[in-house]
């Protein structure tokens, strides 16, 4: 047993020890302790350093609002957790802990020296110091200031864990476990609604965890809380959640929850998620959130031993730990003196009650002063003594008076009680402030819930469990359950009182530090400066002094925060604001938002039908979109380069076969498919026969190039349409779009049909010989099937389309054969190819070969901004059809003028040098900077064929510059020199195209 | 995440499965090729972006694959109505927030508080005019979605 656990206290059980350690340090607790519990049972209150000031800190609260107890939690190399709170960790045997922010060690930490230079630390430091040089910033104080405030690190490797998710959908969801929670749930329940009830504790019971005053049905309120968690567990309606924090209220009752599933375990088993993530639809959201208990602002307030007076009844009363033997009350609201009277009880000395009001009428207040305790009403505490932990409090009259010094180990302090309103204003529900409690409340409701308990402001046990009861059936009756009332017999603790801001010794006119916010070291003097130097609204004085910013949210400290704003300014509260609450309450974890969807499962990828058969042969893929292409076929010895111009000249010689099957696809068909297509592209479709194809040119309304693709024909009322690889979704929703909402009397049927096809392309000279062996059903001759025909036959066995189309200027077909075709009937091609000596080919040596040739690519050589006269396509536009999409945008006066950006080619004076796609094309590389930049180079490649460098480019006129020189300006000052010439580099007649 | 009811499904289904397709009730011109500078900024640039009520199109993307129209306030984010594309727009007023029902101090009177009376000065304002409207197709259609076998 620990010095500090008393023996018959707390709900524990003594012989269930668990070993931890604390920096180094071997420690013990018993089983169910939280780390702070076990710290505070082995006489530990001193567990941080705060972020700015690295003042000593210690265990203010007992639970998720903690701001100083922040510790490091250390499994192994990976699993290393920063910023834990000491209050909400529980310990398990073998437990690593480690404190942060100090150096070398927590009792002798140098940084301790920002506390000394204070005074040049105030709100606004950062704002207005470090400000010059200006380098200096990056280089020396930004490191340095980063180095010196903080709080944890994070581990450095990736996280091993494994993390859940899942959905559901309830009637009823509670939040919170306390009192009114377990009512609502058990009225909801039987009344028969699916409740979920959620409490960020490991055990439901909330407050009933410290009142030791209560008792329900004549069972101590603990008890009480056990039996209705056995009865709610029992019920095939109800899920009970624990360790499992309700942090996010989203739209339509779409509540998120984060359940805590190993990290109270010594040895979770490897398969066990850590954490799992709830997003749960709920009809109606019951919110019991209750409410958190606020610290006195008073000089001195931050020292180790100083905590709430709610927090020592939870260690004593549950966990059987006594915070100190001496102890000192500071209050201005009843519920301390239940502190005081426990803390009598157990046998520790209570050397006085310091109560701020002037004349405190409660009974309890009698009853401390009939149990022998000193009350000092009218009294505030000025001072504490300590270093490492308080040692004594000085109290006087809150006017002015004899100061009284009193010798304390623990200094217990209560304002009074914060409703948690956090997930109310979430859901987007306006709150009203109660003047006479200075509290803010749930006002209207914007979605279907209730706010009951503490949260809503209700103090009395009785009052709590007929509200929580009454809105469980209430809420059920709404989804159509039944109710069934209950009577129950209470006995409650009554607090009253509490208060906003600053006490004595912490006025306006007071140079002491009293803190309002412990995690971010901001203090009622701070506040005060922001109003000062101009801050109005509390939301510049929040980000002024970053007062409630730290990961705790201002818990605690924002309503001090607001009532110390509030009178500076001279204004009622609700005046001056409320900042808003947002997600998540507590900290949460990147995995648990994250789950299953990261490494390999962060996206999709899509590897076409033949992707096995391009692996076989040795290629190297890359990324387009989702997909996986081949991207080269190196052969021993070959690099990319080597690989690529191997391809290019035996593509141009005798053929090569390519996997084109990431082309998008769509099958439009019905009676009225070619008045569509005439309506969706530039180009004429009424008139193109069946078996022909033709180059398709689609525009957005506003006259830029949006896609383009070969259409064949395949019957009158049904074509076959090609899009860009990654355009494919977007067209076809274009398309979708004006057929259903602007078009809907057309007879037309769109179908994506993109991953239904696998397509080889077979390109080059000899490429009617490779294929001819396996076509049937169809005459392949130039004759019969010349240039931009498609045909539907059988190639290899399998149901084809053919398309005899070119990418590359060179003779060519496109195989289509149903996708589980594809591996067979490339087996297939790729056997006769080798007789002719082709090769594979990647997307590079496409690039190459239709770069060549002058073929744009939707998205190279155009961005959206791009229209058809630009790339030379004015040839593709219909110029008898009366309408189509993007006619009129055609016809903007931007788009007519002059000085438009034009598609030319560019030759680099030195064969040798190439171009950087992307790079800024000027006519003088010596004018002064800014340059007046004339286009940019769009598409830049070595051209085996050539044997030289080409690019194309967007050049401002740039089909009357042909002929001249200009520059590409480099890194470093050089210049490049490149005549402007046409976009065809090859065989600028066609007659290759057409064999 | 939102609930947006499909009309054509008829059903509440997850915020995921649709797609926004901008503001709604924006004719193109059945004259398309002769319609002025001025009428073609219009149609093509000129958006609402009101705070209230907003007149929207979305598409069950992953789901039927149709356009449908919403009316949703842009404040609260509440679906008022979703209708077919094609259908009149309904004349809708102010989305009224649902009745307070925060829970009493003292369950003896914990029943609804009294009811507010939702504001209503920003009613629909009237659609803008579109240059040269198409005749309303007026939901005729009856084809299904496409990439739906």
């Amino acid at each position: 047993m620990t010095a500090h656990r008393l023996p018959k206290a707390g709900r524990l059980t003594p012989a269930r020890e668990v070993r931890f350690s604390f920096d180094g340090k071997a420690m013990t607790g018993l089983d169910g302790d939280t780390l702070a519990s076990a710290l505070l049972a082995n006489d530990v209150h001193l567990v941080g350093r705060s972020f700015k000031y690295h003042r000593p800190r210690g265990i203010l609260s007992a639970g998720s609002e903690e701001p100083n107890a922040l510790v490091g939690i250390r499994r192994d190399a990976a699993r290393q957790t920063p910023n834990v709170r000491a209050t909400v960790q529980e310990i398990y045997d073998g437990l690593e802990a480690v404190s942060q922010n100090r150096w070398p060690s927590l009792s002798f930490d140098t940084g301790a020296v920002n506390d000394l230079a204070a005074p040049f630390f105030s709100a606004g430091f950062y704002y207005k110091t470090f400000m010059w040089p200006k380098l200096a910033w990056k280089r020396l104080y930004e490191p340095n200031i980063r180095a010196a405030a903080g709080l944890g690190a994070a581990p450095d490797e990736p996280d091993p864990d494994l993390y859940a998710s899942r959905y559901a959908h309830c009637d009823v969801l509670i939040a919170g476990g306390g009192a009114a929670g377990i009512a609502a749930a058990v009225g909801a329940a039987e009344a028969g609604a699916s409740v979920i009830l959620a409490d960020e504790q490991s055990e439901i019971g909330g407050a009933l965890r410290f009142e030791a005053g209560a008792s329900i049905d004549g069972q101590d309120g603990w008890s009480w809380a056990r039996a209705q968690m056995a009865k709610l567990s029992a019920m095939p309606n109800v899920r009970v959640l624990t360790r499992c924090t309700v942090f996010g209220y989203h739209a339509q009752n779409m509540v998120v929850l984060a359940e805590r599933l190993t990290d109270h375990l010594a040895n979770p088993a490897p398969e066990m998620s850590r954490e799992r993530l709830w997003q749960v639809r709920a009809k109606h959201v019951i919110l019991a959130t209750g409410a958190i208990e606020r610290h006195m602002v008073f000089p001195g307030n931050d020292r180790p031993g100083v905590m709430l007076a709610s927090a020592a009844r939870s260690y004593l009363n549950h966990f059987g730990v006594a915070v100190g033997k001496r102890v000192g009350i500071y209050t201005a609201n009843d519920s301390a003196y239940y502190a005081a009277l426990d803390l009598k009880r157990a046998g520790q000395k209570v050397q006085a009650v310091v109560d701020l009001r002037e004349d405190p009428k409660s009974a309890i207040v009698e009853e401390a002063r009939a149990a022998g305790i000193e009350v000092l009403t009218g009294h505030g505490v000025v001072a504490t003594n300590g270093r490492l932990r308080v040692s004594g409090m000085i109290a006087r009259p809150r006017d002015g008076g004899r100061e009284r010094s009193f010798s304390v180990d623990a200094l217990l302090t209560s304002a009074g009680w914060t409703p948690s309103v956090h997930l109310f204003s979430q859901s987007r529900g306006k709150l009203a402030f109660d003047a006479g409690r200075q509290i803010f409340l749930p006002g209207e409701n914007a979605q279907e819930c209730a706010s009951i308990g503490a949260c809503s402001g209700m103090e009395d046990l009785a009052a709590v469990l007929d509200a929580g009861y009454a809105a469980g059936e209430q809420a059920a009756r709404k989804v159509g359950g039944s109710a069934s009332s209950t009577m129950r017999k209470v006995q409650s603790e009554s607090w009253s009182g509490g208060m906003v801001g600053a006490g004595p010794g912490a006025g306006a006119d007071d140079t002491s530090r009293a803190f309002v916010d412990f995690q971010n070291d901001v203090t009622a003097k701070d506040i005060r400066q922001a109003v000062r130097e101009g801050m109005r609204s509390i939301e510049h004085v929040k980000r002024f002094t970053t007062n409630g910013m730290a990961t705790d949210q201002g818990k605690t400290s924002n309503l001090h925060g607001l009532a110390i704003a509030a009178e500076a300014l001279d204004k009622p509260i609700p005046e001056v604001g409320l900042t808003t609450f947002r997600q998540p309450f507590t900290p949460v974890t990147f995995g648990a938002l994250v789950g299953h969807n990261r490494g390999a499962l962060f996206d999709v990828t899509r590897r076409t039908p033949m992707h096995q058969w391009a692996e076989n042969h040795g290629a190297v893929f890359e990324d387009v979109g989702n997909w996986k292409r081949a991207w080269y076929f190196p052969r021993a010895g070959e690099d990319k380069h080597a690989a690529v111009a191997r391809e290019c000249r035996t593509v141009r010689a005798a053929a090569g076969v390519f996997d084109a099957s990431t082309l998008g696809k769509i099958e439009v068909v019905g009676p009225d498919a070619a008045a569509f297509l005439e309506l969706m592209y530039t180009n004429p479709w009424q008139k193109l026969g069946v078996g022909r194809c033709r180059y398709g040119l689609m525009l957005r309304e506003d006259g830029f190039i949006y896609d383009d693709g070969v259409i064949g024909r395949i019957a009158d009322g049904r074509f076959h349409v090609t899009t860009t690889t990654g355009g494919a979704p977007r067209v076809l929703q274009h398309m979708e779009d004006y057929l259903q909402t602007e078009f809907p009397h057309l007879n037309v049927w769109l179908t994506s049909a993109s991953e239904q096809w696998a397509v080889i392309a077979v390109q080059g000279p000899k490429a009617r010989e490779i294929i001819a062996p396996l076509v049937e059903g169809c005459d392949i001759s130039d004759e019969a099937m010349p240039h931009m025909s498609v045909r539907e036959c059988r190639v290899g066995g399998a149901p084809a389309r053919l398309f005899r189309m070119s990418f590359t200027g060179e003779r060519g077909f496109e195989i289509n054969v149903p996708a589980d075709y594809g591996p067979a009937v490339m087996e297939m091609v790729w056997a006769q190819a080798q007789n002719h000596g082709a090769c594979m080919y990647g997307t590079e040596t496409m690039h190459v070969l239709r770069a060549e040739k002058g073929y744009i690519i939707v998205g190279q050589e155009t961005d959206g901004t791009v229209t058809p006269n630009d790339c030379g396509l004015d040839w593709a536009i219909g110029k008898k059809k009366a309408d189509f999409v993007g006619i009129r945008g055609l016809k903007r006066p931007d788009l007519v003028g002059g000085g438009r950006k034009q598609l030319v080619g560019l030759l680099t004076k030195n064969q040798k040098h190439s171009l950087d796609e992307g790079a800024q094309i000027v006519a003088d590389p010596q004018q002064p900077k800014p340059m007046t930049m004339l286009g940019h180079v769009t598409s830049a490649y070595w051209s085996p064929t050539l044997g030289r460098s080409f690019a194309l480019a967007l050049i401002a006129d740039g089909r009357a510059r042909l002929g001249e020189t200009l520059f590409v300006p480099m890194p470093g000052g050089k210049a490049i020199e490149v005549d402007v010439t046409g976009t065809v580099f090859y065989d600028e007649s066609g007659e290759k195209l057409h064999g | 995440m939102l609930l947006i009811r499909c009309p054509y499904c008829e059903e509440d289904r997850p915020e995921l499965e649709f797609r926004h397709a901008g503001q709604a009730h924006i004719a193109r011109p059945a004259n398309m090729a002769e319609i002025s500078d001025e009428e073609f900024e219009e149609y093509f640039f000129i958006r609402q972006n009101p705070k209230g009520l907003y007149f929207e199109r979305w598409r069950h993307i992953h789901g039927c694959a149709r356009f449908f129209n919403a009316a949703r306030d842009t404040v609260s984010d509440k679906f008022v109505k979703t209708y077919k594309a094609g259908e009149k727009k309904p004349s809708v007023a102010k989305p009224k927030a649902p009745p307070a029902k925060r829970a009493a101090a003292q369950p003896a009177s914990a029943k609804a508080a009294p009811k507010k009376a939702a504001p209503t000065k920003a009613a629909a304002k009237p659609a803008r005019k579109a240059p040269a409207k198409r005749a309303s197709t007026g939901g005729t259609k009856t084809r299904r979605g496409a990439n739906k076998p």
